[in-house]
């Protein structure tokens, strides 16, 4: 395009100069930046049908008793670990005889719930310290950075069965227990991505202009550490299911009888023999969700790499 | 702008009282003035501190003693003009032109963000930066809106020019602002300088290690070797006659356009010494032709050599009669 301007610049003079109430409306910042990312998504097949699904399970999840076909919590002594399309149960009954379906749909919203809240919460907490770390340096960033390293002493798993171990189990405790397992991750990715961001040229140029340190964090560190920042939260919301599930499957989690996807796998587990693929359905789900915040991660690092 | 006894050492190692045991001793007790409307050029071969005494100047790192003083106001220090004040007059243009630019900002929030920060309102701030970019070659219709990655580096580094002149500085710090370019493009961007500086009655510091461009560009050279300034003078004086061995090799070293003159030895070898223990006495010694036991016991100063040019100072025991040096001599004409 621009070839085609200057040419017709030859032939026609110059070009009549950009007002500057426009250039102004053009150049608002940001706006330009997401619009891109939009357009590079928008072609990623794999990424959009995956944002499909992931919308798909939390719609279920926000609208369950209006999907739910029957009481995610009314069991039946007749109609126990029955196959698909036993009597109008579409996906089978469960080892009380209560419907599957119901049940997947109601578990999405605490299985969600624990996927998603905490690593909301430990973006929050982790993200701000890890920041703070990386552009404030020295001390405060010795004094957070090593406390970070002790708590990455434990292996991730091991410390929230410690932390809901000492707690006691219920879904605030889980809650916790993995808010504060993913506090060390984000903060030591934080502090690394905006220790090189803060080390760059246009950091140092932006403070020859004599800007204030909360513009230059805002206007300039910031939205270059966002991004990735988030894009490696996105991949930690799958091991959070995951690691929800796991809590829930040895007793550390959701109590019964909730509908929670690692429960429901916890107590389906004595019925794998009778009938396999009930038992393996609330795993598919897990499957599912984990791999699709995986991908939408990958998918999001991919568009937001524009400027590569 | 006064320089005096600028100094910076970057300790890399403490002991566990936090005092320091060793430092890379970057820029050691450097002094030297910056004249209204010249373009002083600093020339000197990697690590020898020119980066860091440019971004000492702009206080980008604070140094470890020394005073700088601009327009007859100290920087700094409780009676000196704040560092945020200095910055309306003196603006830098780094080397890396990618990194310098904020890679998720459109160009002409770029060059507004420095007057936005002064106080301008959005709408002149942006005016200043339409003009800017029209002046340094950038049509604003086309570009206002582009981000870093989709312009080359010379049109980056153009845009970096016109960021350094949105707070109408009067003196402009140039870190090897052009060493990143290809040739044609580099002389686009000297020539761009030249007509700025004209244009804005600027003074330029330049720094840059090709001798070419220093030669093209200022009217004064200080050249730097290992921290300390080696030899300063007018542009013809340095380098029609040379008086510090390590300028002489420097210059020996250009390659020549004239086949007949064809370098046949190197003219200097080796690497610098190691600049967290640089030698006693004159720092150039170890690879210095001439190197005498008085180089050794005594650093030699810019001011004891006797001058030849106007303002043509060396600091080498051979300038200096009453040095001892077995080579010293007399100095020519003007003496």
């Amino acid at each position: 395009m621009a070839d085609q301007v200057s040419a017709r610049e030859a032939i026609e003079g110059p070009i009549p100069t950009l007002d500057p109430a426009e250039a102004l409306a053009r150049a608002r910042e940001g706006k330009g930046y997401w619009k891109r990312v939009w357009e590079s998504l928008k072609d990623d097949k794999v990424t959009i049908v995956v944002a499909i699904v992931l919308l798909l399970i939390f719609l279920a999840a926000i609208f369950a008793p209006l999907i739910a076909t029957h009481d995610p919590s009314k069991g039946s002594i007749i109609g126990r670990l029955k196959g698909f399309g036993y009597k109008d149960h579409l996906l089978g009954t469960d080892e009380t005889g209560r419907d599957m379906f119901s049940r997947l749909v109601f578990g999405a919203r605490l299985s969600l719930i624990s996927g998603v809240l905490p690593v909301i919460f430990a973006l929050l907490i982790g993200g701000s310290l890890g920041i703070a770390a990386g552009y404030l340096r020295g001390r405060v960033n010795t004094v957070i950075m090593r406390s970070m390293d002790v708590l990455y002493a434990f292996p991730s798993i091991l410390l929230a069965i410690a932390i809901c171990g000492i707690l006691g189990s219920g879904l605030e405790n889980t809650l916790l227990a993995l808010t504060i397992t993913f506090i060390p991750p984000i903060v030591r990715v934080s502090e690394t991505v905006t220790v090189q961001v803060r080390s760059l040229d246009f950091v140092d140029a932006a403070r020859t202009s004599g800007a204030s340190s909360a513009s230059i964090m805002c206007r300039h560190v910031l939205n270059n550490v966002l991004g990735q920042i988030l894009v490696y939260t996105t991949s930690l919301v799958s091991l959070s299911i995951i690691l929800a599930a796991g809590l829930s499957f040895l007793g550390l989690g959701v109590t019964p009888p909730d509908a929670e996807w690692g429960l429901m796998l916890n107590n389906l587990r004595q019925a794998i023999w009778v009938n396999p693929t009930i038992a393996a359905l609330p795993g598919v789900a897990i499957f599912i969700t984990s791999m699709s915040f995986n991908l939408l991660s990958d998918g999001l690092r991919q568009a937001m790499d524009i400027r590569l | 702008m006064t320089v005096a006894d600028l100094r910076k050492h970057f300790p890399i190692k403490r002991n566990l009282l936090g005092r320091t045991l060793s430092a890379v001793q970057a820029v050691d007790d450097i002094s030297f003035q910056v004249i209204k409307g010249e373009t002083l050029g600093i020339v000197g071969e990697s690590g020898c501190g020119k980066s860091t005494t440019a971004r000492l100047l702009m206080r980008l790192i604070e140094p470890d003693a020394g005073v700088v003083t601009f327009d007859g106001n100290t920087v700094g220090g409780a009676h000196g003009v704040g560092v945020r004040d200095l910055y309306r007059d003196v603006q830098m243009v780094f080397q890396d032109s990618y990194a310098s630019l904020n890679p998720r900002m459109p160009i002409s929030m770029s060059i507004a963000y420095g007057p936005l920060s002064q106080g301008m309102n959005r709408k002149a701030a942006m005016a200043v930066a339409v003009k800017l970019l029209e002046q340094v070659g950038l049509n604003p219709v086309l570009y206002a809106n582009r981000y870093p990655h989709e312009l080359s580096g010379g049109q980056k580094q153009r845009v970096n020019i016109a960021r350094a002149l949105a707070l109408r500085p009067r003196l402009v710090i140039l870190d090897e602002a052009v060493s990143a370019l290809d040739k044609s493009i580099e002389a686009q961007i000297l020539n761009l300088l030249i007509d700025l500086k004209q244009e804005y009655d600027l003074t330029y510091v330049f720094i840059s290690h090709d001798l070419n461009v220093i030669r093209f560009i200022s009217d004064r050279v200080m050249v730097m070797y290992l921290g300390h300034i080696v030899e300063v003078g007018r542009v013809e004086d340095i380098y029609a006659r040379p008086e510090h061995p390590y300028t002489k090799a420097l210059l020996a070293a250009m390659p020549s356009m004239d086949p007949r003159k064809r370098t046949e030895t190197a003219p200097i070898t080796g690497d610098p010494p190691n600049p967290i223990d640089p030698p006693p006495g004159c720092r150039f010694r170890t690879r210095c032709p001439h190197a005498a036991q008085i180089c050794e016991d005594r650093t030699p100063s810019l001011n004891d050599g006797a001058a030849t040019g106007e303002g043509h100072l060396v600091a080498c025991h051979m300038r200096d009669r009453r040095s001892g040096h077995p080579e010293a001599r007399s100095s020519g004409a003007s003496q």
